[in-house]
């Protein structure tokens, strides 16, 4: 089941490897995951997003066999996960890096996997240089691993049976910036080659940079999804930074076009998509030095449905660090 | 792109660029479920690969030997006679009987404590599968332990005859069959607790108050009430298993014992072995 050459070179199928069917589970009172359904094809990486308990985990959980779903199902290419013959070598799954015995060695952990799945041990070797653990790191009892290292390490468990799709609930939870852009290369690298990667966050800008589609789940329901562009559509389009040689030259130029915009020191917000606006330059002979669309407005559309349904201020979402979302497993 | 890195670790700890995923070539086909015997020797290393799994074998081996030692010593210098059962037996008894319930029980509790039941039940979507390849490890467990028994009771029997002790060889094939028995339902009845409880203290404090306060309590009230002293046949376990101890069942034994494990044995694994199926894993 290796990922073929064919697969690299024909464009990326549509097809629908992963379908969650409004699966809804409650716990007493409080309803974690109500109603939740989507798609991941292959070729894709499809982020999940939202905050720390708005149910990630729960329906990360239910498509993983461990929780069982009071209603709605979740199939892997057409069935279920418990009738997969051996699941590790179809579907490479880390719900929670810290989940393993802290006395076993990162080698024998994954020695433990592979046994399991039946693959060789020389992919032991491979997944620990793959992840970037050394030998003597891998020799290391789990307990005296860094969050950033247990994350290698759970992704490469989830990589062990060379698996056509991956379900990662935080993964990037932990990692240092150069180990996100890292982790980033890696899970674009592998949809490119065919495969499909679901993975959770509840930071927007972890997943808007490598995700192909997003799904926004706040209080246990899915909120939005769609891709960058379709969900920038919900969102009514964020505007558009420029900065100009002469700020002044562009001000009259927005003026005389009827352009609304502030100013946020030398750079301008304008009402206008980057098209417009560089055109507008381009007429009228401005020299641009930056033209970019806004972000703000993603992120403003993500913390306005989630926030309601967000446990603490939106701010602390951007100030949190990962080590208080350690145990997000531990939601619900 | 699927060129398999070179067994060397990479310089940089942090590789920015490095998308090497080598894919497998695979011959083991996906479709093919993972067979039974490879889960039990996968759940055979992971009841040894610990350091509680190491230190409670080599207790086991390290006290069977002090314990053989001291036999030894005391037949020797009070000028006992032993036979090789009466070797076997103490070593079977004490520490395996305590220990080997131990590790049954920390098979299970393990994986909830140390949280690798996710990964174990993810690899393993039928849990019954692992239920029954820990099982099949506790029985495997028992019988190195009884081959263990046996081997250091001949050794032992071996230097007490070489200091002069009065030796005697015979050994039935009945005894080592009930020593093995008896290994083995200490080892799958602390499984069992294990499975019920899924806490490692207080399933090994539940195991020893079943172990010794249990018959305690059985004996007081036999004593106490006449009912109780007819009930306790057919309702204590540990009762039941004192004929397989000292050398064979007769055909009510058989019965009492049949019913005892039952009631605390074969009732406590169906009952743990459904809350491991319906658990949810966190």
């Amino acid at each position: 089941m290796s990922l073929s050459v064919e697969a690299v070179l024909s464009p990326p199928q549509t097809a629908d490897m992963i379908s969650v069917e409004s699966i809804t589970k409650s716990y007493g009172d409080l309803t974690a995951v109500n109603d939740v359904s989507f798609e991941c094809a292959a070729g894709e990486v499809t982020g999940f997003l939202g905050p720390n308990g708005a149910g990630k985990s729960v329906t990360m959980r239910i498509m993983a066999g461990l929780t069982v779903a009071d209603a709605g199902r979740v199939t892997f290419k057409g069935r279920s996960y418990h009738d997969i013959p051996n699941p590790g070598r179809e579907i490479g799954i880390m719900l929670d890096a810290s989940a393993q015995h802290v006395g076993r060695t990162g080698r024998e952990i994954l020695t433990i996997g592979a046994m399991t799945m039946g693959v060789p041990s020389s992919r032991v070797d491979e997944m620990l240089a793959a992840v970037g653990l050394t030998q003597s790191e891998a020799k290391r009892r789990l307990g005296t691993y860094s969050l950033g290292m247990l994350q290698r390490l759970g992704i490469a468990h989830a990589l062990l049976g060379d698996p056509e799709m991956l379900i990662l609930d935080e993964p990037a939870n932990g990692l240092d910036p150069a180990g996100i852009r890292w982790m980033r290369g890696l899970l674009r690298g592998y949809a490119e080659r065919g495969g499909t990667v679901l993975l959770s966050s509840h930071l927007l800008n972890e997943v808007e940079l490598i995700a192909d589609k997003m799904i926004l789940i706040g209080n246990g329901r899915i909120v939005a999804s769609g891709d960058r562009a379709s969900l920038l559509g919900i969102a009514g389009g964020g505007g558009t930074l420029a900065r100009a040689d002469e700020p002044s030259a562009l001000r009259a130029v927005l003026d005389q076009a009827g352009l609304a915009y502030r100013d946020d020191g030398p750079d301008l917000h304008i009402d206008a998509t980057p098209v417009e606006v560089g055109r507008l330059a381009a007429q009228q002979q401005v020299v641009l030095i930056e033209l970019r669309p806004l972000q703000g407005g993603l992120e403003d559309l993500f913390l306005a449905i989630t926030a309601p349904d967000a446990r603490e201020h939106a701010d602390t979402m951007q100030t949190t660090t990962a080590h208080d979302n350690g145990h997000d497993g531990a939601e619900s | 792109m699927n060129t398999p890195i070179e067994g060397s670790p990479l310089a940089d700890p942090t590789p920015v660029a490095n998308l090497h995923l080598p894919a497998l070539a695979l011959t083991p086909s996906v479709d093919d479920r993972i067979p039974m015997r490879r889960l039990v020797r996968v759940e055979l290393r992971k009841a040894m690969d610990t350091r509680a799994g190491r230190w409670l074998i080599g207790a086991i081996s390290g006290g069977t030997m002090i314990v053989m030692a001291l036999m030894v010593l005391i037949g020797v210098l009070d000028g006992q006679a032993f036979d090789l059962t009466d070797f076997t037996q103490v070593a079977s008894f004490f520490p395996m009987s305590l220990l080997l319930p131990v590790l049954g029980v920390m098979s299970v509790t393990g994986e909830w404590s140390q949280r690798t039941a996710m990964s174990t039940f993810t690899l393993v979507p039928r849990r019954g599968r692992i239920v029954v390849a820990k099982l099949a490890t506790g029985v495997i467990l028992a019988c190195g332990a009884t081959a263990m028994a046996l081997a250091s009771g001949f050794a032992a029997l071996a230097v007490f005859h070489l200091f002069g002790g009065a030796a005697n060889w015979t050994l039935s094939a009945q005894a080592i069959v009930a020593f093995t028995l008896l290994q083995i339902i200490g080892v799958l009845t602390g499984f069992a607790f294990g499975m019920l409880i899924l806490n490692t203290p207080a399933a090994i404090v539940a195991f020893f108050g079943y172990l010794f306060i249990l018959p305690t309590v059985f004996m007081v009230a036999s004593n106490f009430w006449d009912w109780a002293e007819s009930a306790r046949p057919w309702i204590d376990f540990n009762h039941a298993q004192v004929p397989l101890q000292s050398g064979g069942l007769s055909g009510v034994d058989w019965v009492q014992f049949t019913i005892t494990a039952l009631i605390w044995f074969a009732a406590p694994v169906a009952l743990g072995a459904r809350r491991v199926l319906r658990a949810e894993i966190k």
